[in-house]
């Protein structure tokens, strides 16, 4: 009996908890309103429903915020994956729509190329900024950050390009075994990264960067080659995103592709229980962030939500979820559960 | 060594910002001299004009842009400043701010949203600039704030959408979804009240859902998979413009059905990929909204210059398509 309490009462300590709890109300909500919300079914030869739909969505937002933990862990920030986003779609469909045949594989393949290179170098000059030159985070990627929408509006010719490519659009609306090969995408780079941090050296590397980025030089670690890889690694996940955005609507819309995304990120990120502050991190965690935020985005149609009400929705349920996990509430919920029922032994981890 | 060395980059930066600001209040200063009439000073006999667009945020929007960018060229007389204001009112009042302080002799703009122009327009006033609304209108009760309002009738575009979806579709009963642009703009709250004023008095047409979509196209497509989820059985879309439209028939798409048969849909703008849209009979209907308002602007301001009058609102001639309409004009579609 006791130790049934303790384990449900270790389950509610769990960081995720209260996220994993904010993901099943809103599902919950969802299904009330349309009862065939979580059907999945069958159509035209691939999945279709509200879950494959929401996996879809999510895969944006997922690579963003993947990249987004790793430098979060590395006490950092990256506030230019937005404007990388439009970058990137920008310069692919520019070069797609220009050329004699943007229905080829072998056209499409070289126009991601050269994005990802030039989101490579974005990754690059972000990483110099903070790793070498030393400039706080938060401001030298503020700098891509706004001039980035410039150099997508000028790489587009502040024109909104739109292509039409069979290839390219696979990506965003293409399926591969009844799957969402957008989904696929994230998935893949997502399960790459959770091998390589926690099968490899590299996740402690990064933590111990995080912690303590004195003391990890001191001890041998090349800290500046650490935070280097992880802004280039966010700069290209942000790229792959900028891919999937604009294949889905086919066109790159400089002044809006990604717009505010970094703040979605950082939320998906903070919900996940990576500190700001830098050091732990947990991918899975914000695999549920992430999930959480597309959900509540995508229920808001779901519900029927006024419009001019949609901002304060959302407002209010990532206050609620913030505040159900901060140390303080919990504490306190805690007390007060004790207060009423015999407390159960605890247990040391 | 080298935080020294940024220390003194960044000095000379600052300094540097420093000396523009200054040259460019000196300018603001010879402009607000005698002659209110010739602004830049150096630039002699050009009329110099102010225009904050609202953004880049749609086709529509570009072409607007490009038609007021060819029509107000040196070579007609004029002086154009532009900024765009990437949809936000705040970059939208702080670009007409810096026109004034530059003494420009007029400022035209498509305000983002309608409320709240009120005190930057009477500085406006207060410094003798005409203002001239192009495309969306302002809520101020006094209209002595501007001079003018050019643009198309929204309230009506959407009422000609409405006695068309009651009239071809209103036949039996049906249910609407409606994309609106972003909220609190006057072409969102116009649109949205033409359409139900046009379709009240018919039974058949029930509006089930209305959502933002922001006049995006990935918004737009956002927001119909919803829509998809929610409710099985959406007979007809309407966009309050064109991106949005073609992003609700993505999501047609990709739920399996067939966006002109399965789920009709209309739209307002009537831009290129619009049309396209509309030829290929993915779109059903099309009321124009028409974006080249640059020659008129220009005619206007040549008109205040030489003293005259124009009338306190002008509306554009918007037309309507439908598929055959839309094949006949495709192949000459500038925009």
């Amino acid at each position: 009996m006791s130790s049934v309490m303790t384990s449900a009462g270790a389950v509610a300590r769990h960081r995720l908890f209260w996220p994993i709890v904010a993901l099943a109300v809103l599902l919950l909500a969802c299904v009330l309103k349309s009862s065939t919300f979580l059907d999945i079914t069958i159509r035209d030869g691939h999945l279709y429903g509200g879950p494959i739909d929401i996996l879809r969505r999510s895969s944006v937002l997922l690579l963003v915020a993947l990249g987004m933990t790793l430098v979060i862990a590395t006490r950092g920030i990256d506030l230019s994956v937005g404007a990388v986003m439009a970058i990137a779609g920008a310069v692919a469909l520019s070069q797609i729509a220009a050329s004699d045949n943007p229905e080829s594989l072998a056209v499409v393949l070289s126009a991601i190329g050269s994005a990802v290179l030039v989101c490579l170098l974005i990754g690059v000059f972000n990483g110099f900024l903070v790793a070498v030159v030393g400039i706080q985070p938060i401001i030298a990627t503020l700098v891509i950050m706004t001039a980035g929408r410039g150099i997508a509006m000028l790489i587009t010719g502040g024109q909104i390009t739109t292509v039409t490519s069979a290839p390219y659009k696979t990506i965003a609306t293409g399926y591969w075994l009844g799957l969402p090969v957008a989904a696929l995408i994230a998935g893949f780079f997502f399960l790459a990264m959770a091998l390589i941090t926690r099968r490899t050296a590299l996740g402690v590397l990064i933590e111990s960067v995080g912690i303590n980025p004195v003391a990890s030089r001191l001890a041998g670690v090349r800290a500046r080659t650490i935070i280097w890889t992880v802004y280039v690694l966010c700069a290209f996940f942000a790229c792959v995103a900028g891919f999937i955005r604009s294949s889905d609507i086919m066109a790159a819309d400089a002044n809006n592709a990604g717009l505010f995304i970094e703040l979605d990120a950082i939320l998906a990120v903070v919900i996940g229980g990576t500190s700001l502050a830098g050091g732990k991190f947990s991918l899975v965690g914000t695999l549920v962030g992430v999930l959480v935020i597309t959900t509540l985005t995508f229920s808001v149609t779901i519900l029927g939500i006024p419009a001019n009400a949609v901002s304060l929705f959302k407002a209010l349920v990532v206050i609620l979820v913030c505040l159900l996990q901060s140390p303080v509430v919990r504490h306190k919920l805690r007390a007060r559960r004790r207060a009423t029922a015999p407390a159960p032994v605890e247990v040391p981890a | 060594m080298v935080s020294n060395m940024f220390r003194k980059r960044s000095m000379a930066a600052g300094i540097a910002v420093l000396a523009l600001g200054l040259a460019a209040c000196a300018g603001g200063d010879s402009g607000d001299g005698e002659t209110a009439g010739s602004g830049g000073g150096d630039e002699g006999d050009l009329i110099s004009v102010g225009f904050s667009q609202v953004g880049a945020e749609s086709g529509w929007r570009a072409a607007n842009t490009k038609s007021i960018q060819d029509a107000l060229t040196e070579e007609a007389g004029f002086d154009l400043s532009f900024s765009d204001a990437q949809q936000k009112q705040e970059n939208q009042i702080q670009a007409i701010r810096s026109y004034i302080a530059q003494g420009v002799d007029y400022i035209a703009f498509s305000p983002v949203v309608e409320s709240g122009w009120d005190s930057v327009l009477e500085e406006a006033k207060a410094a003798d600039i005409p203002v001239i609304l192009t495309d969306r209108a302002v809520d101020s009760e006094d209209t002595s704030l501007y001079v003018t309002f050019i643009g198309s009738d929204f309230v009506e575009e959407g009422k000609r959408i409405g006695e068309w979806v009651s009239e071809n579709l209103g036949t039996e009963p049906i249910n609407v979804v409606e994309l609106q642009g972003t909220t609190g703009s006057a072409p969102a709250i116009d649109r949205k009240t033409g359409f139900e004023d046009a379709i009240e008095g018919n039974d058949n047409i029930s509006v089930i859902a209305s959502e933002t979509g922001n006049f995006t196209r990935a918004e737009g497509k956002t927001v119909m998979e919803g829509f998809l989820q929610a409710y099985p059985d959406i007979d007809v879309v309407y966009a309050h413009n064109d991106d949005m439209g073609l992003g609700a028939i993505e999501a047609i798409e990709a739920a399996g059905k067939v966006p002109g048969q399965d789920i009709k849909v209309v739209t307002i703008d009537g831009v290129k990929d619009g049309m396209t849209a509309l030829a290929e009979g993915k779109i059903s209907y099309i009321v124009e909204c028409n974006p080249l308002l640059g020659p008129d602007l220009a005619e206007i301001i040549k008109t205040l210059e030489e003293g005259g009058t124009v009338e306190p609102r002008i509306v554009t001639k918007d037309e309507a398509f439908d598929q055959e309409g839309a094949k006949a004009v495709l192949a000459d579609r500038q925009y």
